[in-house]
């Protein structure tokens, strides 16, 4: 909101990516790039606010409602339309098809971590920090702040993050005495007493969940992506990758989780009901929980993630969003703004006591925040639990630079362990593979 | 029915047996077809009064193509079709009674113990600030202006085509046969990226544009035209005087409605449904049809934080269906009507 006069090298970074952008939209052929010359000199932010104007948000975070309200107050020459265009991949789908029309893309879009550097390494997003967001650092938890900041430039803001606990049907474990699992191996046992206690009930559900496996195979400490520019690698033959393989094959071998698909009506009807007993899930299930399994208020707890090695505090985080700005929006300056409203100072707390989690290290240590009560898990201030795990989440973690593709063919690859007798192993390196195959076909050097 | 005027007398007084040779000059290609045409007449006429005068002889009473012999297997076949075509109706109906709370714990196909349909209804058209009233509202826009103007582009151009002779009318045929032969989805995409430069992505005319372009109403009238409208009729008002506009809506139009009615209801029934269009091309939610709305608040349970209302979802598409049901029962009879148009040449 602030003027920013960036330094010499930083206007150079703004010019070359105005000419790349200048490039790529000739080389599609579409019109509009005469917003782009505007980017070259310092990012007028406050003046923008001043002039007003439209800026449209592509979102699907609820919480995100209250907040335009409140910059459309703030700043009442501004409107703020915003727009859900469908959940992750169909969202990323109409953005990257704006994207290629040349028109129809939003001035901000909401883009989950694993699918930023997506959009990052294709150069469809702004360099936020000619605006001024590399100054917002300290501000934001260092999990997320890691994912959206790279090469010296940040690519979005952090919306939320979602460090990951254990959500447990607490009346469901009373009843059949089975102790909350504080390891990885417990929750094993918990699951064959569970379902041996009642074979309608299950530990958890899975029927494949690339972000689900993503996150375990990090808390284990495994590191299978690595990328550097265009450089990429992917290994699914380290440590971390095989102990989760190893434990989470038991589960499939013995058939102790439920075969019902998350997000699912049949979910939904499960966690109510206690069919699925358990989620290792990222901290902004709460209100899930509170607006979709209404009926087993006061039944669910929160415990922190069971573990690889007993005593240990690992953690990771379990989807998360941020919000960029293409580089095909309208009016940068503007989109920016909202983006630095959205998710810094009152705006994210206005978003974390409406239920998100969130990435800003005021809300994570407010007391506040640490000493809610929510009465939906019987009183248990979450908090705690939660931002204990947002302070273990495993360093240097990276996903892939077409992580949406990877994602998208996790069922077809590593989706076959739950569905026939291949090991997951065999699946894990299925996904490798087509993996490599495709990123070596966009042109990255993988594996090299 | 759909009788023309002018070639009826000629058809009834052709007898039966003459299927080749003795036909008059009018038609040239009559085919079996045209037996049935009197056979029907005979026994639409002869049936009933058989039937009331000894109704209980009434299952020896000689079959006819209109009383044939009930067969068991295809009575069986066809009341499998109908449970088949009415369980989900019943679905969507009972499941409209039911709260959040009865959806998850109660039989899908039975009534939980509480009825909520008329609680459903009021929180369905309030929801979200009323956006269903908006979405329902742009549908019945796309409806009326897409495939409104589909029917009246379809009538203009297959009247066109099967009753004046100009260059290049084979042409056309070619053109519109291969349009049919074209999915909409796969046209879908190159017209987004043509109204993106255009500009119009996100506006109502990137779904009403595309609506109205319709090869089979255009076909489908083209035939109808042709054989509904006598050429004689039309030379006869010429000679009166009667000029070309005048002619089309004097003469031509009455003739044409059962087809017209036939494609405006194909054409509604598509544009009314229509998903994957207004997916690609609109994305402000001011301007979502029902499809698109409805799907928006179903996706809210895919969504971290996002607030499930399967049981809105649910009263929304039952709301949804009840326009469309409403006009094919009204507009029944002209469709049968039309559908049978060129089966039976008279």
């Amino acid at each position: 909101m602030r003027m920013r006069t960036p330094v010499t090298r930083r206007l150079l970074g703004a010019v070359a990516v105005v000419s790349a952008l200048a490039l790529g939209a000739t080389a599609c052929g579409s019109g509009g790039t005469d917003d782009g010359s505007a980017s070259a000199g310092p990012k007028d932010v406050a003046a923008a606010l001043e002039k007003g104007g439209k800026v449209t948000v592509w979102a699907w975070e609820p919480t995100l409602k209250k907040v335009a309200e409140d910059f459309e107050k703030k700043y009442p020459k501004v409107d703020v339309e915003l727009v859900n265009a469908g959940t992750g991949d169909k969202q990323y789908t109409a953005l990257q098809n704006a994207i290629a029309a040349g028109s129809g893309a939003p001035d901000v879009a909401q883009i989950e971590y694993y699918a930023l550097g997506q959009f990052a390494i294709g150069k469809s997003v702004e360099n936020l920090a000619p605006y001024g967001a590399d100054k917002l650092a300290s501000g934001f938890t260092p999990g997320p702040w890691n994912a959206v900041h790279r090469d010296g430039a940040v690519d979005a803001l952090p919306m939320d993050s979602g460090p990951m606990a254990l959500f447990y049907n607490k009346k469901v474990f009373d009843q059949h005495g089975i102790a909350v699992p504080t390891t990885w191996d417990e929750y094993v046992e918990a699951a064959r007493a569970l379902h041996k206690a009642d074979p309608k009930l299950f530990i958890t559900n899975d029927t494949g969940d690339a972000g689900f496996a993503t996150s375990l195979i990090w808390q284990a400490g495994g590191r299978p992506y690595k990328s550097k520019g265009t450089d990429v690698t992917v290994d699914f033959g380290d440590q971390g990758t095989r102990t989760y393989a190893g434990t989470w094959q038991k589960l499939l071998d013995e058939k102790l989780v439920a075969p019902i698909s998350s997000w699912s009506d049949s979910w939904y009807k499960g966690l109510a009901d206690g069919t699925v007993a358990t989620l290792a899930i990222g901290a902004w299930m709460p209100a899930s929980f509170v607006s979709g399994v209404a009926a087993a208020s006061g039944d669910w707890r929160v415990a922190p993630l069971p573990q690889w090695t007993k005593g240990g505090t690992a953690s990771a985080e379990n989807g998360g969003s941020s919000l960029a700005v293409p580089k095909a929006a309208k009016n940068k300056e503007l989109a920016y703004a909202f983006t630095e409203f959205a998710t810094t100072g009152a705006g994210a707390s206005t978003r974390v006591a409406a239920g998100a989690f969130p990435a800003t290290r005021a809300d994570l240590e407010s007391p506040a925040f640490l000493d809610a009560d929510f009465p939906y898990f019987g009183g248990q201030q979450a908090n705690r639990i939660f931002a204990d795990s947002a302070r273990n989440v495993g360093a240097d973690w990276s996903y892939l630079p077409f992580q949406v593709y990877a994602n998208s063919v996790f069922n077809d690859t590593v989706g076959k362990a739950y569905v026939s007798s291949t090991t997951l192993t065999a699946g894990l390196n299925a996904w490798q593979e087509t993996s490599v195959k495709y990123g070596k076909d966009q042109g990255f050097t993988v594996n090299k | 029915m759909t009788t023309p005027p002018v070639p009826a007398p000629a058809a009834a007084a052709t007898p039966a047996t003459s299927a080749s040779d003795s036909t008059p000059s009018v038609s040239s290609s009559t085919t079996a077809a045209s037996m049935t045409a009197p056979a029907d007449r005979a026994t639409t006429t002869g049936a009933p009064s058989a039937a009331r005068s000894d109704p209980k002889r009434r299952r020896r009473s000689p079959r006819t193509p209109l009383s044939p012999r009930p067969s068991v297997p295809l009575t069986l076949v066809t009341a499998l079709v109908l449970v088949y075509t009415l369980l989900p109706l019943a679905w969507l109906f009972i499941n409209a009674t039911k709260d959040q709370k009865g959806l998850m714990n109660s039989f899908g196909l039975w009534f939980a113990d509480d009825v909520n349909l008329w609680d459903n209804i009021t929180r369905t058209l309030t929801y979200d600030d009323g956006a269903f009233v908006r979405w329902l509202l742009n549908t019945l826009l796309y409806v009326a202006a897409g495939a409104g103007g589909a029917t009246v582009l379809a009538v203009l151009g297959g009247y066109a085509l099967a009753k004046f002779a100009f260059p290049g009318r084979r042409a056309v045929f070619a053109v519109v046969i291969g349009a049919v032969a074209v999915p909409g989805t796969a046209l879908a995409v190159p017209t987004f990226l043509m109204f993106s430069r255009m500009g119009l992505t996100n506006t109502p005319w990137a779904v009403i544009i595309p609506s109205l372009i319709s090869p089979f109403g255009l076909y489908l009238m083209w035939v109808f035209a042709a054989e509904a409208v006598p050429t004689e009729l039309l030379e006869a008002a010429r000679i009166d005087g009667s000029g070309e506009l005048r002619t089309f809506f004097r003469i031509a139009l009455p003739l044409l409605m059962p087809g017209t009615v036939t494609v405006l209801l194909f054409s509604m029934v598509a544009t009314w449904n229509n998903y994957f269009l207004p997916l690609i091309m609109i994305k402000d939610p001011d301007w979502y049809p029902l499809t698109l709305g409805l799907n928006a608040w179903n996706a809210q349970a895919q969504t971290a934080g996002g607030e499930p209302v399967f049981d809105i979802v649910i009263t929304g598409s039952l709301l949804t269906i009840v326009p469309i049901v409403a006009v094919f029962l009204l507009l029944q009879r002209y469709w049968q009507s039309g559908l049978a148009a060129g089966s039976v040449k008279e």
